[in-house]
């Protein structure tokens, strides 16, 4: 009774799983039991059950109600589908002046606003592509193509890779220095001469129109959240699971409204970034301290004002944070958005690693990380960026930016137009290197891949048998032993021990949503992937963490090292895995492990190093070791923060899971994937999505309610 | 009085939902307790006072005392629940959105404890904020600025952002900001409140310094009691929204009116409050030595050259006159009997 009083919380966890144990080994597998890859399938099998609901029939194998909950919500994705499709075809038709026929045309609304959206997008970022590589398109949408066709000089050459390498340099100058000027000379000089500029420039185009308007957009978002207490409420549930909903799922629906092509990758980009922007504004903004808002206030600051220069300057920090998110997010959509047909760098890896060809894929992959971390340092540097008010300068000084620009486009031009006479063969190398003429070192990667496939084959071989059968196998095994019943009661329990009723009703619900889809049997097989790879992360994060902060420098360069593996985008990290292991679950865990060990890593060196100083010294003076105070005084104070990390993990673990898809896994990835060459796959898509998105709020959810509490214990906040 | 600056009518700031209702129902009678347990508090409690333009109104009360929450009212960060407060004759409450900021971007200045400096513009940017915001061409308001900065004496640091700064420069930033449209009234909330002693110390002679030479009507609100003693022309001493003594530091000290501003006085040196005219007498002509004091010295200054004197001293006021005597004894009754007395 003592150790009863004295440790409630872990005679609870106790009994909660003797009693998750007791379920699981009380409820037997039924007979007829065997991995199903989806309920509610279309094909007809005598051996299930139906219902109907809302007029659609849905199928599945019934079991007892303890082993597998039936998908009574079997009928949603078909219903959704459904309803997308009455939106997009019969809802509201309307009469709309056709300008091409002239002529009124009857359309749904819904169709009309999606083509309208869809002109806008496409126009956007064929205006900047043809600024880029040059095209016709635009002008032609203000003239026409009688106009274009009589006057030649109308369409757009585009500049020469010479023209805007210098102006990535200059540009970097100005907002930054000699350092990132440099750097953004050699990323454009590397492009080019790797014969990637055209797919490069492709990319680029689709991102300088979907970075800015998410950032617009999750901007005014934030803003209006903050302002309006009704607003934000009715946001967050919805911030929430689009946060942590893969970027596959929204492929779907969005494919299904805007059609494939590159304006839908920009909307689905920007329904991707704008979360993130959103909640980071609102963080921001929240934190604003009050003095600053009434020092505002009191300097006469009108609302607008008070918005514009006092509240979003002095937020900036978060809000930078969020335009970090959002260039990363676009760029990590930029190749997943090569599967509904956005041109450029995506599409190239994807084609390159469905042909199996390392090499060129690595090259794409290389010359999105080098954008990416190339744009994410100029937006930083702009934002950073400080006014002089006393320099006294000549108009030389003045103006010496644009200066070098214009000479650059001068020298440029001339150098193209050079470049058409010297080189004879038809490629102007001054103006750009077509894709197959650069440099490749493709040749080499695959060699040295298949030197080190053919050498070391025999260990890979051993170790990849070794993991999938000794570990792997098992694991998931035990996995879907689990009823359906037990598995909920251990969540539900686990809710109401940390969190309390409130904490247990959420998380009770999350769980029964997906237990009553029809893809447990995949969810449970995403989450013993996803644990799988948490477990490794947190373990190494947690080591290499600690380890690093031991010392300064090392904590410095770790945080370095995790600031650029973050900056790459999802997809690459698939590359060098399926160099070494192939096209297997193997090759799937290890890029899951590598991602999502970033986190645990960054969150265990802040946490420990947010540990006061007035702590270590104290606990020096009673006279610990190095590794007591680890034990006893550093992590658990760290411990919170550090569990933040771990949560992080889970996410990016499952967002890995979710896109390992592509080499082949048996999870709800795989079907989100396959989804998408389903007529009918809009619904699926969407609710597939949800439910990994649930399942990693449950975690979520589970991880912060534990956080806050123990901080509040501990009194730190 | 016409020529108050600030006039208060019975304010109160009563924090809860439905404040209003509760405060008509309490008809004036409001009790900060009974308020407590219908879920409400009472920030501010029946104030009313005056303050006289280049006055400095020092309110004094510990934390929770309300004296934040009345000057909020006063500059309408919050709007008060009831009564009403003027600003130059104008009824504040009723000024509408528009009027509110022009009165803001003209008329007053604020500092506050945590500096509230915008993180993201230097000590320059900082400084001509107020005047870009009320319009002002950007190199007009730096200069002003570069004015400012010499007037507060930061000069070699005009390019520093305020994390660069030790807390009693970005104090010094604040000071310029708030003085940077030459506003006639000056809120200062715990300006000193978060600065090392010496520090502070320092700030206040500079801020001595400063209203010698401005004459701004001010309001200054501390929890330090000798703070308030230095600076004030009056204190208004507050305690659970309630002010419960408004007077001059002299006669808080001589004359407490109640058992919780005695606590503040008992531990006060007397001399280095009190003035010669505090203590002196009706002039009367018997037993008069040579020494003459002005009535406007502080006891502790004149003290010693009174005390060698064996009889009674002159006191002086304006042009000479004379305005009372002094008996050594009285000085010694001051500065060692009186704590005792009161005690």
């Amino acid at each position: 009774m003592e150790l009863l009083k004295k440790y409630p919380k872990l005679f609870q966890w106790l009994f909660l799983l003797i009693v998750f144990f007791a379920l699981c080994f009380s409820i037997d597998v039924p007979e007829t039991y065997k991995f199903i890859r989806g309920q509610a399938e279309f094909i007809k099998d005598p051996n299930q059950s139906t219902y109907t609901l809302f007029g659609t029939e849905v199928r599945y194998y019934a079991f007892d109600v303890l082993w597998r909950l039936p998908p009574l919500l079997g009928w949603l994705p078909i219903w959704v589908n459904d309803t997308l499709f009455f939106l997009l075809n019969e809802w509201m038709p309307m009469e709309f002046w056709n300008e091409a026929t002239r002529e009124y045309k009857t359309r749904p609304l819904v169709l009309q606003i999606t083509r309208n959206i869809t002109a806008f997008m496409t126009f956007l970022i064929e205006f900047i592509r043809e600024i880029l590589l040059g095209g016709v398109e635009t002008v032609v949408a203000f003239t026409s193509w009688d106009f274009v066709s009589t006057y030649r000089w109308a369409k757009l050459p585009g500049l020469p890779w010479t023209i805007v390498a210098a102006g990535a340099a200059i540009l970097s100058y100005k907002l930054s220095g000699k350092g990132l000027a440099i750097f953004a000379g050699l990323v454009m000089i590397y492009i080019s001469v790797f014969g990637q500029w055209k797919p490069s420039m492709q990319t680029l185009s689709f991102i300088l129109v979907a970075a800015p308007l998410s950032f617009a957009f999750g901007l005014s978002l934030g803003i209006w959240a903050y302002k309006s207490k009704r607003v934000e409420k009715a946001l967050y549930p919805i911030l929430l699971t689009m946060q942590t909903m893969p970027q596959y799922a929204v492929l779907v629906p969005a494919m299904v409204l805007f059609g494939i092509g590159d304006h839908a990758a920009v909307i689905i980009t920007m329904v991707v970034a704008i979360p993130p922007m959103i909640l980071l504004t609102l963080l921001g903004l929240r934190a604003v301290p009050p003095e600053v808002i009434e020092a505002g206030k009191m300097s006469g600051c009108n609302n607008f004002q008070l918005m514009t220069k006092v509240l979003v300057p002095t937020a900036r920090r978060d809000i930078l944070i969020g335009v970090n998110q959002v260039i990363m997010v676009c760029f990590s959509m930029a190749v997943i958005a090569a599967f509904i047909g956005a041109k450029g760098l995506g599409w190239n890896l994807l084609l390159a690693l469905n042909q199996l060809n390392i090499g060129l894929a690595l090259e794409a992959g290389l010359c999105i990380s080098l954008i990416a971390i190339l744009l994410d340092k100029m937006s930083l540097a702009w934002a950073n960026k400080q006014e002089d008010y006393f320099g006294n300068l000549t108009f030389f000084q003045r103006y010496k930016n644009s200066l070098f620009f214009a000479g650059a486009l001068l020298i440029g031009i001339i150098l193209s137009y050079a470049g058409s006479f010297y080189f004879k063969e038809g490629y102007n190398y001054f103006f750009e290197v077509p894709h197959n003429k650069g440099i490749s070192t493709a040749d080499f990667w695959n060699k040295g891949v298949d030197w080190i496939f053919d050498t070391f084959f025999v260990y890979i071989k051993a170790f990849n048998t070794w993991l999938i059968v000794e570990v792997l196998q098992p694991m998931r095994a035990l996995y879907l032993r689990m009823p359906a019943v037990a598995t909920l009661v251990l969540v539900v329990g686990a809710g109401y021990i940390i969190g309390g009723i409130r904490s247990a009703l959420v998380v009770g619900g999350l769980a029964l949503f997906i237990a009553l889809s029809p893809w447990w049997d995949r969810a449970l097989v995403t989450t013993y992937m996803a644990t799988f790879g948490v477990i490794i992360s947190c373990t190494i994060g947690l080591t290499v963490g600690t380890l690093c902060q031991q010392n300064k420098y090392t904590t410095k360069f770790m945080l370095a090292v995790c600031d650029i593996f973050q900056t790459f985008p999802s997809f690459v990290y698939l590359i060098p895995v399926m160099m070494l292991f192939g096209v297997t679950d193997t090759s799937v865990l290890i890029a899951v492990i590598v991602y999502a060990t970033i986190p645990a890593t960054r969150y265990t060196i802040e946490g420990l190093r947010s540990v006061p100083a007035g702590l270590h010294d104290a606990a020096s003076m009673s006279g610990v070791t190095k590794f007591q105070r680890l034990i006893n005084i550093e992590f658990p104070i760290a411990f919170p923060h550090m569990m933040l990390g771990v949560n992080q993990t889970i996410v990016f673990a499952l967002f890995m899971v979710i896109i390992g898809a592509f080499i082949g896994t048996e999870d709800l990835g795989q079907y989100i994937l396959k989804a998408l060459s389903d007529k009918a796959g809009g619904g699926k898509g969407l609710i597939l999505g949800i439910c990994v998105a649930f399942i990693a709020l449950i975690f979520d959810n589970l991880i912060r309610t534990w956080v806050q509490k123990r901080k509040k214990h501990l009194g730190i906040d | 009085m016409t020529d108050a600056v600030i006039k208060c009518d019975s304010v109160y700031k009563i924090f809860g939902a439905n404040a209003k209702k509760m405060l008509q129902e309490a008809n004036g009678n409001v009790d900060a307790k009974t308020f407590q347990k219908m879920g409400c508090i009472v920030g501010v409690n029946n104030a009313s006072f005056e303050v006289a333009k280049g006055e400095m109104l020092v309110v004094m009360g510990l934390s929770g005392s309300g004296k934040s929450t009345l000057l909020r009212c006063i500059s309408r960060l919050t709007d008060a629940t009831d009564g009403k407060i003027y600003i130059e004759g104008q009824d504040l409450l009723s000024l509408n959105n528009k009027e509110l900021i022009e009165l803001r971007r003209n008329k007053m200045g604020m500092v506050f404890q945590s500096f509230a400096l915008l993180p993201h513009k230097t000590v320059l940017e900082n400084i001509a904020f107020p005047l870009q915001i009320k319009g002002m061409e950007t190199e007009d308001s730096i200069k002003k600025a570069v004015d400012m900065v010499k007037l507060v004496g930061l000069e070699g640091r005009e390019n520093y952002f305020p994390r660069e700064l030790s807390g009693g420069q970005q104090q010094r930033v604040g000071i310029a900001r708030s003085l940077a449209v030459e506003p006639d009234i000056w809120f200062l909330d715990e300006p000193f409140s978060a600065l090392d002693p010496l520090i502070r110390k320092e700030m206040q002679d500079e801020f001595l310094r400063l209203q010698e030479k401005l004459q701004k009507t001010i309001m200054f609100i501390t929890h330090d009691f000798d703070e308030a003693l230095k600076l004030a022309d009056r204190i208004a001493i507050m305690k659970d929204g309630v002010i419960e003594q408004l007077d001059t530091p002299a006669k808080i000290v001589l004359n407490p009116a109640t058992e919780y501003v005695k606590k503040f006085t008992e531990e006060v040196p007397r001399e280095k409050v009190l003035k010669i005219e505090d203590v002196m007498e009706k002039p009367n002509n018997e037993n008069l030595g040579d020494l003459k004091v002005s009535k406007d010295e502080i006891i502790e200054n004149v003290a010693e050259k009174i005390l060698t004197q064996e009889k009674s001293v002159t006191v002086t006021g304006e042009k000479n006159k004379i305005v009372g005597t002094v008996q050594p004894s009285k000085i010694i009754h001051t500065v060692f009997g009186g704590r005792r007395n009161n005690s």
